[in-house]
């Protein structure tokens, strides 16, 4: 017994990551951590990082793979052009249509899930392999899918729709610019309530069960208890998972690519889409880094500006 | 607590309708996804909308294997999501560790540049890493989807690993190596094993991410033979647009190697979707 006081002084001393062999400050800090750092630094810096910057430089030039000949520097005119490009402007606020709707639907029903997942009832197990599926849905084939079910030769929603009196006749909402942004949107909501779901699930299982427990004695009605200890509890991971699901989402144009193709007339065409579409249909490199760039720089004032929110508002 | 209380009916038959919800929603748009590649040819159009199929047939996922390219395709995704795995598995279980063990000169911009990365449009990059491919005569190659999804999953493996390497306790490491082990022995015989479910995490979340890659594949790849799943499918869809069938047995063909992973990795969703979203 008197040799552990002993033990738990010398280890006190010992520095974190340090051994207990002596070796020299200039191993320890400068090579042993980088050469188990050195493959993943080394590839993220070539595949991501020097790409970023060329991609950056490609916004002020002139580069289409199809016109090799007009390729050179020429300033700021991509971002001339951009300012005056209705379709950019349509894209901007469909982004905002389709960021708004997913993350408000994907986060209503993902807390609602996670509720249920909190409670006990028979075959839980079970129940949350099944409803967590589609997020191991790959995204093109949730996409495939959702646009089949859309179709009225194959899929049964136009018909309930017509049913439910919300279409005229049973026809294809992807095809009709007023509504066409909603089959993407629905797709979305299917693959990604799950992981608004585990998330807050993990959240809720952290709220200490005392405090229901003390609610309880003391009368609160549910609600009571839902507004006053569920949601303020929640508050901090609700916020941070927002911001990032919300820039996640903004930027991601698989679903919409492969439904619409950003038809009809762009009614579906959201920022990322139309980055891809420019770069992908008609190799305008530069163009297409000029839009990237603007949305880059939407998001970092959308972080910034939650983020000064989020410190004024949230108090824990 | 709430057993002594005597439960609401009302909100017991609110509970199951809700849950009865969300298992339908989850699972309806999988079902249709099956029962079409089971309806027979000459039944799809008069039974298109029916809930249940007069007849089942497996000849759509018969012609699917035999007569088309999916399976070249399905190999090609294979190679490509196995590669990806394996070689992030492998580069971020040491930035993991290096990030858990040590402490370090430039930790703090390291950590941080990883996170950016997590958060900027991968999109914007799709322009040059095209011209850098292409300049490098790689178009069309395999290697290039590996490399490339292999750096965009090092983050969010690095931040998962070092999680995993935080719950492990350093004193064993330190215990083994004083009584002799090099740290090489200590990381093989000690860590790697109390690992080894991270490990398997981290391959699984990989895996699926790679496996579902399509607007980088699209880009990279034009050669029917180099195509990975996504892009195939895709390609068959624009050009046989009525071959219902054959389309939906495909695409249950394309979902069977994600479900897989899925039930391996369920264990771990909870731990590692959570400090992804908190950290990336």
């Amino acid at each position: 017994m008197e040799g552990k006081p002993v033990i738990a002084r010398v280890q006190k001393t010992v520095r974190p990551g340090e051994t207990r062999a002596r070796r020299s400050l200039y191993l320890q800090y400068m090579v042993e951590p980088f050469f188990y750092l050195s493959p993943a630094i080394l590839l993220i810096g070539a595949v991501i990082m020097i790409p970023l910057i060329i991609g950056i430089s490609y916004s002020f030039q002139s580069i289409e793979l199809l016109k090799p000949f007009a390729s050179g520097w020429i300033g700021f005119e991509n971002y001339v052009d951009l300012w005056s490009d209705r379709k950019f402007w349509i894209a901007m606020e469909n982004t905002l249509f389709w960021t708004f709707w997913s993350i408000t639907f994907q986060f209503l029903l993902g807390l609602g899930l996670a509720m249920l997942l909190n409670t006990q009832f028979f075959g839980k197990k079970l129940f949350q392999a099944l409803v967590f599926l589609p997020w191991a849905v790959p995204t093109f084939l949730s996409a495939l899918t959702w646009a089949w079910l859309f179709n009225p030769v194959i899929g049964p929603l136009p018909h309930w729709l017509a049913a439910l009196g919300i279409l005229s006749e049973p026809y294809n909402i992807l095809g009709d610019p007023k509504l066409a942004m909603w089959g993407p949107i629905t797709a979305n909501i299917w693959f990604g309530v799950p992981f608004f779901a585990i998330t807050l699930l993990a959240a809720l299982q952290s709220i200490p069960g005392e405090l229901y427990e003390a609610a309880e004695v003391d009368g609160a009605t549910p609600w009571q208890t839902f507004t006053k200890i569920t949601l303020p509890f929640l508050a901090p991971m609700i916020a941070i998972t927002v911001m990032l699901r919300t820039i996640w989402i903004a930027n991601f144009a698989d679903l919409i690519y492969v439904m619409t193709g950003g038809g009809p007339a762009n009614s579906t065409q959201i920022l990322s889409t139309y980055i891809f579409t420019r770069a992908f249909r008609k190799l305008d490199f530069g163009y297409a880094s000029t839009i990237a760039v603007a949305l880059l720089v939407i998001l970092l004032i959308y972080a910034v500006i939650l983020l000064w929110l989020r410190k004024k508002l949230v108090k824990i | 607590m709430s057993a002594v209380k005597k439960p609401n009916p009302a909100l017991i038959v609110g509970k199951y309708a809700a849950l009865a919800f969300y298992l339908i929603f989850a699972l309806f748009p999988l079902y249709w996804l099956l029962k079409i590649g089971l309806t027979p040819d000459a039944l799809i159009y008069s039974e298109g909308t029916r809930l249940f199929p007069s007849e089942v047939t497996f000849s759509n996922f018969t012609t699917v294997i035999f007569q088309t390219d999916f399976v070249a395709y399905f190999r090609n995704s294979l190679v490509v999501s196995l590669g990806a795995a394996f070689f992030t598995t492998l580069f971020a279980a040491g930035a993991g560790y290096a990030f858990s063990r040590f402490v370090f000169a430039g930790k703090r911009i390291i950590i941080a540049l990883m996170l950016v990365t997590q958060m900027f449009p991968l999109l914007m990059i799709i322009a040059p890493i095209y011209k850098i491919v292409a300049d490098l005569g790689l178009l069309n190659s395999l290697t290039s989807l590996i490399v490339v999804y292999t750096a965009f999953n090092i983050p969010f493996a690095t931040f998962l690993m070092q999680s995993f390497f935080d719950g492990i306790p350093k004193d064993l490491e330190d215990a083994a190596m004083m009584d002799g082990c090099s740290r090489f022995q200590a990381l093989r015989k000690v860590v790697f094993p109390l690992t080894l479910p991270g490990l398997g995490a981290t391959l699984g979340f990989v895996f699926t991410a790679a496996w579902s890659e399509l607007l980088f594949a699209l880009m990279l790849i034009s050669k029917n033979d180099a195509m990975t799943f996504p892009v195939g499918l895709l390609t068959f869809v624009s050009k046989f647009s009525v071959d219902w069938g054959q389309m939906m047995a495909a695409g249950v063909l394309a979902l069977i190697p994600s479900c897989l992973f899925f039930i391996f990795i369920q264990r771990y969703l909870v731990q590692g979707l959570t400090s992804g979203a908190v950290k990336g």
